[in-house]
């Protein structure tokens, strides 16, 4: 029998690339069906909007002009003058802040279905570096409309760089470009978010996403446990591709329309010698460390309260980063309580103070 | 164990590639270090006559690259401050009603004479001279408490 054209073209590209064994690959993989199956999507979903980040930034590029006498008139410009530039500013602050927030319920999804274990330590430090670099897309992003609040997230943020015990005065001048806060800094913020950030993220992120091809989707313990007969599956592709296809179209839907609703203010231009306004607060991924350095005090023991308060969150992330390689007697300690009770008292502490910061 | 001409060689090669790098990373930071841009030194700048700063009220300046708060709390009692908030680093404002300085980003407070007395900045605010000069209002760099 003639071989179709379809077939024919896979042939051709199997004979040059060899891709039946992908195909295979695509063909057994399964996703098991349990209680926890949605934190399946969170990843998914995660990178869709990254993936919409990357379009709506390119889009923005076109337009945008760093400097401290162009930044904010271009943003005016996007946002009166050009063509739905208004629709992809909005979509790129609103899909922002959601591709951090997805991010985050993706890992605590991880830590609670107990997903780091062996042998997948490395995609979760991988993962939350990318948690990191998000916040950091995040940073930078903010500061590029040059407008009051930005300037003086930025002048906060990077002067706690300046806390960092023997190089933070150093670095603080390099991320700020000189001493202060200036257009330098909006030139180096914007070289960040467009190129050296989207660089080490492309990067990491293949890392993350072959490791998990590689090493498949990981099976809760009660899942494990489950006798053979009693596990179920279904299969990756059409299956589970269709139901992510269909919920990035929900999310699309959701990002749309809060960029069509809730538009994002430009507010005031930055101005150097403007007081900070009254009620000023960070974006709210960053708010429950803005309220924990509110409430440190001027000096602990013999630290400053914000070389204490850098020491603090930077010993408190690493520790969470090596989560999943603790051990006691020899064991993981990942199985143990302690695990979901540390879980829970870091979401309780993030979402109790960012509650606060908004009260 | 033996030493021999295989290990030299790759000995050779990875110190060879760890100079190589360096010559790589080592412009690369100091290009990364902005340089030092040289200003006029500020000693004493006039901010305006008297009459335009009503009782009560406050103008942030610039005095050379710092910005510098000038406060008239009552009629003839005007006090110049450094303006960066000495925790981190945000434009400080003068309160009106509580006659004190505060800083929004992270509820620091200062007396009128530039002391921290409560919130989370560690040090009190730089001090500036204040004279009147010819009925104009003279911002003379004095002492630094920081």
């Amino acid at each position: 029998m003639k071989p179709t054209l379809k077939q024919s073209m896979f042939r051709w590209l199997d004979d040059r690339l060899d891709i039946q064994p992908l195909v295979d690959m695509m063909d057994h993989k399964k996703v098991p069906i349990h209680s926890h199956t949605v934190w399946y999507y969170m990843g998914g979903v995660t990178l869709f909007l990254f993936m919409v980040q990357v379009f709506t930034g390119i889009l923005l590029l076109m337009y945008y002009r760093p400097g401290e006498e162009s930044a904010f008139e271009s943003m005016q410009f996007i946002l009166t003058e050009v063509k739905f530039g208004w629709l992809f500013r909005n979509v790129h602050a609103w899909s922002a802040n959601l591709m951090v927030l997805f991010a985050f319920i993706h890992m605590f999804s991880v830590v609670f279905t107990r997903a780091f274990t062996t042998p997948r330590e490395l995609t979760w430090v991988s993962g939350f570096i990318l948690l990191l670099l998000a916040m950091f897309f995040g940073f930078s992003g903010y500061l590029l409309p040059w407008n009051e609040l930005a300037f003086f997230a930025t002048k906060v943020g990077t002067d706690i760089v300046g806390a960092v015990p023997l190089v933070g005065e150093q670095l603080k001048v390099i991320i700020r470009g000189g001493e202060d806060v200036t257009g330098a800094t909006l030139s180096r913020f914007f070289g960040l978010h467009v190129a050296i950030l989207p660089a080490i993220t492309f990067l990491i992120l293949s890392f993350h996403l072959l490791l998990v091809q590689r090493q498949g989707i990981s099976e809760p313990r009660h899942f494990k446990a489950l006798a053979e007969e009693k596990k179920r599956y279904m299969s990756f592709f059409p299956d589970f591709v269709l139901r992510d296809a269909l919920l990035w179209l929900i999310i699309n839907i959701i990002v749309l329309s809060l960029a069509v609703f809730y538009p994002w203010e430009l507010g005031l231009k930055a101005d150097a010698l403007a007081s900070a306004p009254m009620g000023i607060k960070p974006e709210w991924y960053f708010m429950f460390m803005f309220q924990t350095l509110k409430v440190i005090p001027p000096h602990v023991w013999f630290i400053e309260g914000e070389t204490f308060g850098i020491l603090l969150f930077g010993g408190a992330a690493l520790l969470w980063m090596a989560v999943p390689f603790a051990r006691f007697r020899g064991k993981q300690i990942v199985d143990s309580k302690w695990i979901t009770i540390l879980g829970i008292f870091t979401i309780t502490y993030m979402v109790v103070l960012t509650i606060t910061g908004y009260l | 164990m033996k030493y021999g001409r295989r290990e030299f060689i790759n000995t050779l090669l990875g110190a060879g590639g760890i100079g190589g790098l360096a010559s790589i990373l080592y412009p690369v930071f100091q290009f990364l270090v902005p340089p030092e841009v040289t200003e006029p030194q500020v000693s004493s700048l006039k901010v305006g006559a008297v009459g335009d700063f009503p009782v009560n009220s406050s103008k942030i300046v610039r005095f050379g690259r710092v910005p510098v708060i000038l406060i008239r709390s009552d009629r003839d009692t005007f006090k110049a401050l450094a303006a960066t908030c000495t925790h981190l680093d945000c434009i400080v404002q003068y309160n009106q009603a509580r006659k004190q300085i505060i800083c929004a980003c992270h509820n620091g407070v200062y007396d009128l004479s530039g002391k921290n007395i409560s919130g989370p900045p560690p040090k009190p605010l730089a001090v500036y001279s204040v004279s009147i000069v010819d009925d104009q209002v003279m911002i003379t760099q004095e002492k630094d408490l920081a």
